[in-house]
């Protein structure tokens, strides 16, 4: 049998040469796939070290695991949640005795005593409580977020603060969600590539059931408590604002529902499927939230330290049946309302005219519109068409520009030859 | 005091258990939580075994019952910058009991212990294997005849083994199930589940059919704007076989034909210029006409030996196949009835008793195959009755049912090589594929080839100092010794298995294409800059498909991997593969 020997003095220099984690022994060395002119080295742990992050949402715990154990120092984690006995199946950081505590505040506590070096700032909140200055600190933002029109506003928030000069200003957003066996991880570069928006028909909402279906003819179970839900509490106690967490308020709409259940001789209502339909409960397990927020941390390792080329830009998975992903490259959207047509700045000076404005237009190598119609936030600046609408605004050509918008305003300017639109932040330079 | 609306709580609200699992209880119910919780893990760990301890994390927050942790390593420097259940106070302590300690705060519920002794005690001791319920064997192991012998006796004893592998970007696993593992609950996509048997009604079908549809013509508007589909196209299909010589709309213009007559039927003397239920019974003429058939996964159960011929030991689903055969056969081929009903627009009443309708029948059907079981259980002296909840499930999700073939894991050894039998023509022209992942699959197999080899070395001569002795410690290349990784697979011919064999006289033979062989030698070196390390992302990502898995093979419900995949962490890209 090889004895160990007591830890020698070559053995002891052996030890001190090994690197200090798998991660910067990785990052000292190129691969195969990662940029030829990448620095492998310091410089880019350093870089990495000192990318400032953001967390968000109901993956947040898996988030700020993986984060922390990927070399990023300076971690941030907004969550608007308190604790409940339901998350424990999955939110790890999370204890019986915590019940009731913001998620946030108890997450970042744990990882920071858990990992050396790690700094991590609770925000106990909504992500729509912080402005574009907040946002505007961090490299980039990783969310699990469960609802989507906190996505959407953070997506849109995101690519409203790029600014094409300040290469700074953009940050990438990457974004998972999950839902029972399956997921989706996602890459977005606001304004670069397709935004959340741009994907908004990928993840299409439930069909309501019809109120009329609701209110005469019920045939599931769903449709009672549902009934229970929209009409009966509206009628018996719409003084009261339902709280889907207050077991008193389940249970009220459960016997309601269960009563009109049996009223119809239809069957199947039961506690638990009242609290799924009144909460929308998606079904959510550890396995899927650690394989989405990996896949998202992932990615946000790869855009930190160029290692290695990150995903363009969507990834779904499904376990359901053995194990399945289809990555692809989801197309912009010219007509998105978010990142379709983003409002570029343009200096002008106050005192020029709306005529000088459009001859200019069609000189801009971006627009080049010959005709074009204008609209401020507030009115019809001037219209080619219908006729009598171009009389009507004539006049606003001879005028100076000071007298039409204010300085920073927004313009809409489009051309029937084009299907596109453009918005133009008017800045006044005198 | 303000007045505040309270009602009493009901009599069996959910149990604290239930509250705490609600969110999975919604996935797998009551039966596969019983199941995870009487399961008995075991964790054989290597190698920096971040991926492990992930997969661990995982099992134990659902509330699998028991784990046992084998892991001979003492906790490194490199352990806690990437291993987050560990501690600084943890260095240089038993990493087994360290981990335990920290993944056992994650559920109070689930009995937690780390085992003293190595991986290889259980290769010497294989029979300690059959007390654990399901294995996971974290890779590289030392060397190959440990892998061996734990994966022979795992099979041996019908117990389903991973075999996980997670270096820098990549990681593997395989599932070694045993040779029969059927499914009966595969959980599938509810609208393809439908089954209303339109063109095989029965009498009890027909008579409510001849009752709401007898005067169609006479019905009020609102009446006729309230017929359930089914019962619009069971009525139209009478109408066209009058006209077709008895014969069912069976092709595409047959139906696209049969949908217009549907079509015609509807009253558009209306402010919507339609109706609805109509609407509904032409949207589902192409899914709703086709001929009853019998799934392939369900055929091939039917066809096989352990269905045909019972016998006293048989498990319970092949006592079952065999009753639901018999069924198909006295029945001119159709299946028991699942019996569920899709919502359509209709009367409460009149939905209430179609759904009664179909109930019914299902339940007699169940009751006719149920008879079948008893006398077989009889006749085989069987002592337990199989309860009547399976025999239910198997008749509700007989056209989904899966048997998974599970094979063995093939284990790299130095002195020997893979044999791949029946598989090698299907991966060789996998190989073709240049966007195939499978090269990531067999660089795994290339470094499990090499720590073999390292550890011959290891056995064969005494290190001839520290340095080197440390240098195989910790599975660094050995100046001398080993080349390094990629020399190694390159030297090695570590490939792909041969087409032909008679024609290519290499056991190992070469990968075919220029790209293929590129492709693999990328592998190798990206997993050679990782020098033996973890990513935590993808040890984490990859201990969350692993988990599934194993909640999906414990509980006997959705569909397992079959049975390798690998994951790609630079393109975020999994694969799968039969080997």
């Amino acid at each position: 049998m090889v004895k160990i020997p007591a830890c020698s003095k070559t053995m002891r220099q052996n030890i001190d040469k090994l690197p200090r984690t798998y991660l910067d022994n990785l990052l000292s060395k190129p691969g195969p796939a990662s940029d030829p002119d990448w620095v492998p080295g310091p410089e880019t742990i350093s870089a990495l070290e000192s990318s400032k992050v953001l967390g968000a949402g109901g993956l947040g715990c898996e988030i700020l695991k993986n984060l922390a154990l990927s070399g990023f120092k300076d971690i941030h984690v907004i969550d608007m949640d308190t604790i409940d006995v339901s998350n424990l199946n999955r939110q790890f950081l999370f204890r019986e005795a915590d019940v009731g505590k913001s998620k946030a505040e108890v997450a970042a506590a744990f990882v920071e005593k858990r990992v050396k070096g790690v700094k991590i700032t609770p925000y106990n909140g909504k992500i729509q409580d912080k402005d574009e200055d907040y946002y505007m600190q961090f490299k980039m933002v990783i969310c699990g977020l469960d609802s989507i029109e906190a996505r959407r506003w953070i997506n849109a928030t995101l690519v409203d603060m790029v600014d094409m000069e300040d290469p700074e200003s953009l940050k990438p957003l990457i974004d998972g969600g999950t839902e029972g066996f399956k997921g989706q991880a996602r890459v977005i570069l606001p304004t670069m590539n397709s935004c959340i928006e741009c994907q908004l028909d990928m993840h299409a909402p439930r069909a309501a059931v019809p109120l009329c279906t609701l209110a005469t003819i019920p045939r599931q179970p769903s449709h009672c408590i549902e009934w229970a839900h929209i009409i009966a509490w509206e009628e018996h106690r719409k003084d009261e604002v339902l709280d889907t967490d207050d077991p008193e308020h389940i249970t009220w709409l459960y016997q309601k529902a269960l009563a009109r259940a049996q009223d119809f001789n239809i069957p199947g209502v039961t506690y638990s499927l009242t609290q799924g339909v009144v909460k929308n409960i998606i079904p959510a397990i550890a396995s899927t939230n650690a394989i989405i927020a990996a896949a998202c941390c992932n990615e946000a390792f790869k855009i930190a330290t160029s290692c290695n080329p990150f995903l363009q830009n969507y990834m779904m998975y499904s376990g359901d049946e053995g194990v399945y992903t289809y990555t692809f490259d989801t197309e912009r959207k010219e007509d998105c309302p978010v990142c379709g047509n983003l409002a570029r700045n343009l200096t002008v000076n106050p005192n020029m005219t709306l005529q000088d404005l459009i001859d200019s237009l069609g000189e801009r190598a971006e627009a080049q519109l010959k005709k074009p119609t204008l609209r401020s936030e507030e009115r019809s600046l001037y219209s080619q068409f219908p006729q009598s609408l171009r009389e009507q605004t004539a006049p606003n050509l001879s005028k100076k520009l000071s007298e039409l918008v204010v300085d920073g305003e927004e313009i809409g300017v489009s051309d029937p030859a084009f299907t596109i639109a453009f918005k133009y932040k008017l800045i006044f330079v005198s | 005091m303000a007045e505040r609306a309270t009602t009493p709580p009901i009599l069996q609200g959910p149990t604290a258990k239930e509250k705490k699992y609600d969110r999975q209880l919604r996935l797998w119910a009551a039966s596969g939580q019983a199941a995870l919780e009487t399961a008995k893990v075991l964790l054989l760990n290597s190698g920096p075994g971040v991926v492990g301890v992930e997969t661990l994390k995982n099992l134990i927050l659902p509330g699998v019952g028991s784990f046992t942790i084998v892991d001979e390593a003492n906790v490194s420097e490199l352990d806690l910058g990437v291993n987050f259940f560990l501690e600084e106070s943890s260095l240089g302590r038993w990493r087994a009991e360290e981990t335990r300690r920290f993944l056992q705060e994650l559920n109070p519920e689930v009995r937690i212990n780390a085992l003293e002794g190595s991986i290889d005690a259980f290769a010497d001791h294989p029979r300690r294997l059959e007390q654990y319920s399901l294995i996971l064997l974290v890779g590289p192991t030392r060397n190959a005849r440990v892998l061996d012998r734990i994966c022979q006796h795992a099979d041996k004893s019908s117990i389903p083994l991973f075999y996980i592998h997670c270096q820098g970007f990549f990681s593997h696993f395989s599932v070694q199930l045993p040779a029969q593992f059927p499914i009966v609950d595969t959980h599938p996509d509810p609208a393809s589940t439908q089954d209303l048997r339109l063109l095989n009604p029965w009498p009890e079908l027909l008579e409510f059919l001849e009752k709401k549809t007898g005067n169609l013509g006479l019905l009020s508007d609102h009446d006729h704007g309230h017929v359930p589909y089914l019962l619009i196209l069971l009525h139209f299909l009478n109408v066209w076989n009058a006209s077709h010589d008895s014969q069912f709309p069976a092709n595409y213009s047959e139906k696209k034909e049969f949908k217009a007559l549907v079509e015609s039927g509807a009253r558009r003397n209306n402010s919507e210029g339609g109706e609805e239920n109509f609407d509904e019974a032409a949207a589902a003429v192409l899914k709703s006409l086709n001929p009853h058939s019998i799934s392939s996964g369900l055929r091939e159960v039917f066809e096989a030996d352990a269905c045909q011929n019972l016998r006293p030991t048989s498990a319970n689903f092949w006592i079952i196949a065999n009753a639901i055969q018999k069924f198909q056969t006295s029945h001119n081929g159709i299946l028991p009835l699942p019996g569920a009903l899709p919502d359509m627009k209709a009367q409460s009443s009149d939905y209430i008793q179609l759904q009664n309708i179909y109930k019914a029948k299902a339940r007699s059907d169940l009751a006719e195959v149920t008879r079948t079981i008893r006398s077989s259980e009889q006749e085989l002296s069987r002592r337990l009755s199989i309860e009547q909840a399976e025999i239910e499930a198997f008749c509700k999700g007989a056209q989904f049912i899966k048997v998974i073939h599970g094979r063995p894991i093939r284990v790299a050894k130095c002195t020997a090589e893979i044999d791949w039998s029946d598989r090698a023509k299907a991966l060789s022209q996998e190989l073709q594929n240049p966007d195939s992942l499978l090269p990531i699959y067999f660089a795994f197999l290339a470094l499990d080839r090499y720590q073999d080899d390292i550890d011959r070395i290891r056995t064969l001569r005494q290190p001839a100092n520290d340095q080197q002795f440390n240098d195989i410690l910790t599975g660094r290349v050995v100046s001398g010794a080993v080349p390094p990784l990629p020399t190694f697979a390159e030297s090695a011919h570590f490939s792909t298995p041969a087409v032909d064999p008679e024609h290519d006289p290499k056991p190992w033979p070469r990968f075919d294409t220029p790209e293929a062989r590129t492709a693999f030698d990328d592998v190798v070196k990206e997993l050679d800059r990782a020098d033996w390390g973890e990513l935590h992302n993808i040890a984490a990502l990859t201990g969350g498909m692993v988990a599934q898995e194993v909640i999906k093979v414990i509980t006997k419900q959705y569909v397992p991997v079959d049975n390798s995949c690998v994951f790609d962490g630079i393109a975020s890209k999994t694969a799968v593969f039969k080997v």
